[in-house]
């Protein structure tokens, strides 16, 4: 008895909170027909948005996977560290979780901005870095940073250093030792941190917005595309990229779920 | 190989973990490291294989310094404690990590993986991940992969810890056989006494840091040069008021002195079992107990309680029985010094008259 | 002997690349924000927190941060308890869902609400007949808020409870315990660590969160205005130092939480 109760009253919590939604955003898209979805979402300035978010989510997932790996090792592993530093460190990785994406793009544009110090010295170089891609890309970089370290962590600390020195023993130095010994223990865990970045960088909202500026055809992404076509009163195109964002989601969702088996057996 | 080490020195913090050890093997041999847990064996492995970096002190390799040579230069197998085998790799892999990383050509490695294999009684298992392996088999694999870049010196921590007890016997003779063929010298670290005694040519035994005695088994066994070794090898009783024992009286000559009693210098029985009844004490019998091919009985003489064995073939004692005890001997030992005594009165006192 | 030189630079190489990456990306943006905040003196500071509509959005932000957590410390705690207890047809399903508030763009679940929500929508006009808004009020924001933070206290009560040793229940009951009092002495205890984690790393999200509110919130200065779109509007009015001293105080706040949440984990699994 009971547990019907609170079986029943889950599914309808999760049926309100969740689902619901989705399918309202699924319908909206569709409101003035499939026509309708495919105008909103083949419109010039949502395939420059879609191709921006693309580029930016590329460039951060792969620098923010290399550096989260070995930033992972380094807190766990390395002896060339101390104790102490490696434990600040390690709290500082979580930093950008408590940080309000808004916040996030300020700073950025409070160190790199056209009017601090540093900004101007680059842009006279004619490097562009806030209301331009580089800002952007930075924004998301820090945004995404703890998601490959908090993944990666745990498992290297699981596993132990002894099946490393043992490659050690054998003569092998820590280039190889890393390729043939640690990556097949991490790897899963790694895809999965992957997954939850590329996820991330294509929903990045507030620090992209702060820091590009939104400008069409030129910093505009998928979602600050939702957020100006909302403002416009556009809302049939905006559920037309909306529903590609959240279908994209769904589909890393799946993937993630995926991943996370691999891990489990690994 | 030629193994030395002087005065080694190693620090985790504050914490000393090895203090001023020196030692040297000989070609050939196999060495246990023999201690209580955290007394700082397994740094002392560690530092051997450059896996731990000494804060002082020299380690030599047939005459050559080698403290500044990384893990992968010094040429050294070593067995870690669970075994560390590369999960993802099959047993055939696993062997062959080291000569793949040595560069050594295809045809070699599958030569000298297929002759490990067989040495080590692994075959058929060839393609088998570590997970579907005994922890025997793993321990074997552990072997064969630490013996395949033909080291001159292998390093053994704990290596039988994570066995069952009847594996374990049948694989220590056979590490022991093994080492013996290959004529590899070898270190091994345990906290298991049987086991040293039972396997190693010599015995180091180390407590808190420092080398307190080396030797062979029974060197150690019969003359224990500090308190600690002798407490720490056999079963022991220490008698805090040894000279109230019959035989031993003369101990109040240098006061503190305790006795450290083995239950194997130990007799106990009824009167008629004893010829010299002027040796022995009386005492009664307070618990006894079955050890499967022995009694293990205990007796107080007075405040003073000590344990024995008693083979099955006497009489049963029951726990109330009056018994004599004869000492044959003690381990005597104060805050300057130590000593065997063996019991005073043991010999015939007036022998002429009989 | 040259592969060893050659593994030494290399390392080298990696270490400092790596700890540049992290100091320039982490670190210094972080002292950048304090720095420009207290860059017009201790007095532009204190003028620029204390000015009444950035007070009153900070508070409106922590007072509503405070009521999602609420709710999710309870919708998380049954979720969590139904999803490692109970095995039902879908189970796997709702779990793989939970995830979906991180997976999803923040800008997306804003849309959602305000589709579903809206003075057109059944629910808006079923609201407006009782006499009161969902949209553009604080309701809507709880609502966000919640969505957004939702998986947080569910994933940190699953592994606890995961771990809870079915023996430690049955201990109860052999000792005569009814089935209510077991689960407040021994599971509920066991769970409260993930509760209390959980509830406060969702606290910490829930302030900050920015894209799902702002399209929903209408962001009327001194009513329906949160923090974090406070320091937007700042940032758009040309206004860096007071949204950066809007900036510090919630980011001191959410740095304590973490703080708190770090201390609490390491004491735990410490022991």
């Amino acid at each position: 008895m009971m547990r019907r109760l609170w079986i029943g009253l889950t599914v309808l919590v999760f049926g309100l909170l969740l689902v619901i939604p989705v399918i309202r955003i699924a319908q909206g898209a569709f409101d003035a027909g499939w026509s309708g979805f495919w105008r909103g979402l083949t419109r010039p300035e949502a395939l420059h948005a879609l191709l921006m978010t693309g580029i930016i989510a590329v460039v951060a997932t792969v620098v923010n996977a290399f550096f989260g790996v070995m930033l992972s090792l380094y807190l766990v592993r390395a002896t060339w560290l101390g104790r102490r530093l490696k434990r600040l460190m390690n709290s500082l990785v979580d930093l950008p979780f408590a940080v309000s994406p808004v916040i996030g793009g300020l700073m950025i544009v409070l160190l790199l901005g056209p009017d601090t110090a540093l900004g101007g010295l680059l842009g006279r170089a004619g490097i562009d870095i806030v209301y331009a891609l580089p800002g952007m890309v930075i924004a998301t970089l820090f945004v995404t940073f703890p998601l490959v370290v908090r993944e990666v962590m745990p498992v290297l600390q699981e596993i132990g250093s002894q099946q490393e020195e043992a490659a050690h023993m054998m003569g092998a130095y820590a280039w190889t030792t890393f390729w043939r010994v640690t990556w097949p223990s991490i790897r899963w865990s790694v895809v999965y941190g992957v997954v939850l970045t590329v996820a991330r960088c294509l929903g990045e909202f507030g620090a992209v917005l702060v820091v590009s500026g939104n400008i069409l055809f030129k910093t505009q992404t998928a979602t600050t595309l939702v957020y100006q076509d909302v403002e416009n009163f556009n809302l049939t195109a905006a559920n037309a990229v909306a529903l590609a964002l959240a279908a994209g989601s769904v589909l890393l969702l799946l993937f993630m779920e995926w991943a996370k088996s691999r891990k489990e057996v690994h | 190989m030629h193994v030395e080490v002087r005065g080694l020195n190693k620090k985790f913090g504050t914490f000393q973990a090895v203090k001023d050890v020196s030692f040297h093997i000989a070609k050939g041999q196999l060495i246990g490291l023999l201690g209580p847990s955290g007394g700082g064996k397994t740094s002392i492995l560690r530092m051997l294989a450059g896996l731990e970096t000494p804060d002082e002190g020299d380690i030599v390799f047939h005459g050559q310094r080698v403290n500044d040579l990384p893990p992968q230069e010094r040429g050294i197998g070593f067995v870690f404690q669970n075994y560390a085998l590369f999960k993802h790799m099959t047993v055939a892999e696993n062997i062959a990590f080291g000569l793949e990383v040595k560069k050594w050509p295809k045809a070699k490695i599958k030569a000298r993986v297929a002759e490990l294999v067989e040495l080590t009684g692994l075959k058929g298992f060839e393609s088998r991940y570590p997970h579907q392996l005994s922890g025997g088999q793993r321990q074997r694999v552990a072997f064969a992969r630490a013996l395949a870049p033909e080291p001159q010196l292998l390093l053994l921590d704990e290596p039988f810890a994570a066995i069952d007890a009847k594996i374990r016997h049948e694989l220590r003779s056979w590490l022991r056989e093994m080492i013996d063929r290959l004529g590899i010298t070898s270190i091994f670290v345990t906290h298991d006494q049987d086991e040293a005694i039972e396997v190693a040519d010599e015995i180091m035994i180390i407590n808190q840091g420092r080398l307190e005695q080396k030797g062979s088994p029974w060197e150690i066994y019969k003359d224990p040069q500090t308190p600690f070794v002798a407490g720490f090898i056999g079963e022991s009783t220490i008698v805090e008021d040894i000279a109230s024992l019959r035989g031993f009286a003369d101990t109040l000559t240098w006061p503190g002195t305790k006795g450290l009693i083995r239950p194997e210098y130990i007799e106990v029985g009824k009167e008629h079992e004893f010829p010299l009844l002027s040796a022995t004490e009386t005492g009664r019998v307070k618990h006894i107990h079955f050890r499967g091919s022995e009694w293990l009985v205990e007796v107080e003489i007075g405040a003073i309680k000590l344990v024995t064995y008693r083979s099955l073939e006497k009489e049963v004692l029951h726990p109330g029985d009056a018994v004599h005890v004869l000492v044959h001997r003690a381990y005597l030992f104060n805050d300057n010094d130590s000593w065997v005594m063996e019991n005073k009165l043991k010999e015939d006192p007036m022998p002429v008259h009989i | 002997m040259t592969n060893m030189l050659q593994s030494r630079w290399w390392s080298w190489g990696f270490r400092s690349a790596v700890l540049i990456y992290f100091v320039l990306l982490i670190v210094f943006p972080i002292l950048g924000i304090y720095g420009q905040s207290l860059s017009g003196g201790w007095h532009a500071f204190t003028d620029n927190v204390t000015e009444a509509l950035a007070w009153k959005a900070v508070l409106l932000t922590v007072k509503l941060a405070l009521i999602s957590t609420a709710i999710n410390a309870a919708i998380g705690t049954m979720a969590a308890w139904v999803l490692i207890r109970y095995r039902f047809p879908g189970r796997r399903l709702l779990n793989s869902l939970v995830d979906l508030p991180f997976a999803l763009p923040t800008a997306v679940v804003g849309l959602m609400i305000l589709l579903l929500l809206g003075p057109r929508s059944p629910v808006g006009q079923g609201a407006e007949a009782l006499g009161f808004t969902i949209l553009f009020h604080e309701p809507a924001i709880v609502i966000a808020m919640v969505f957004v933070t939702f998986p947080f206290v569910i994933r940190a009560v699953q592994p606890l409870l995961e771990e809870l040793d079915a023996s430690e229940e049955e201990a109860a009951y052999t000792m005569g315990a009814s089935p209510a009092r077991t689960f407040f002495r021994v599971i509920l205890p066991c769970m409260t660590p993930g509760i209390a984690s959980g509830a406060m790393l969702a606290f910490s999200r829930a302030l900050a969160e920015f894209g799902a509110v702002v399209l929903v919130a209408g962001n009327i200065p001194g009513k329906t205005l949160i923090a974090s779109v406070y320091i937007f509007g700042e940032i758009e009015s040309d206004n860096p130092a007071g949204a950066a001293a809007v900036s510090v105080l919630l980011l001191t706040l959410s740095f304590a939480i973490l703080w708190i949440v770090h201390f609490v984990q390491t004491r735990r699994t410490g022991r």
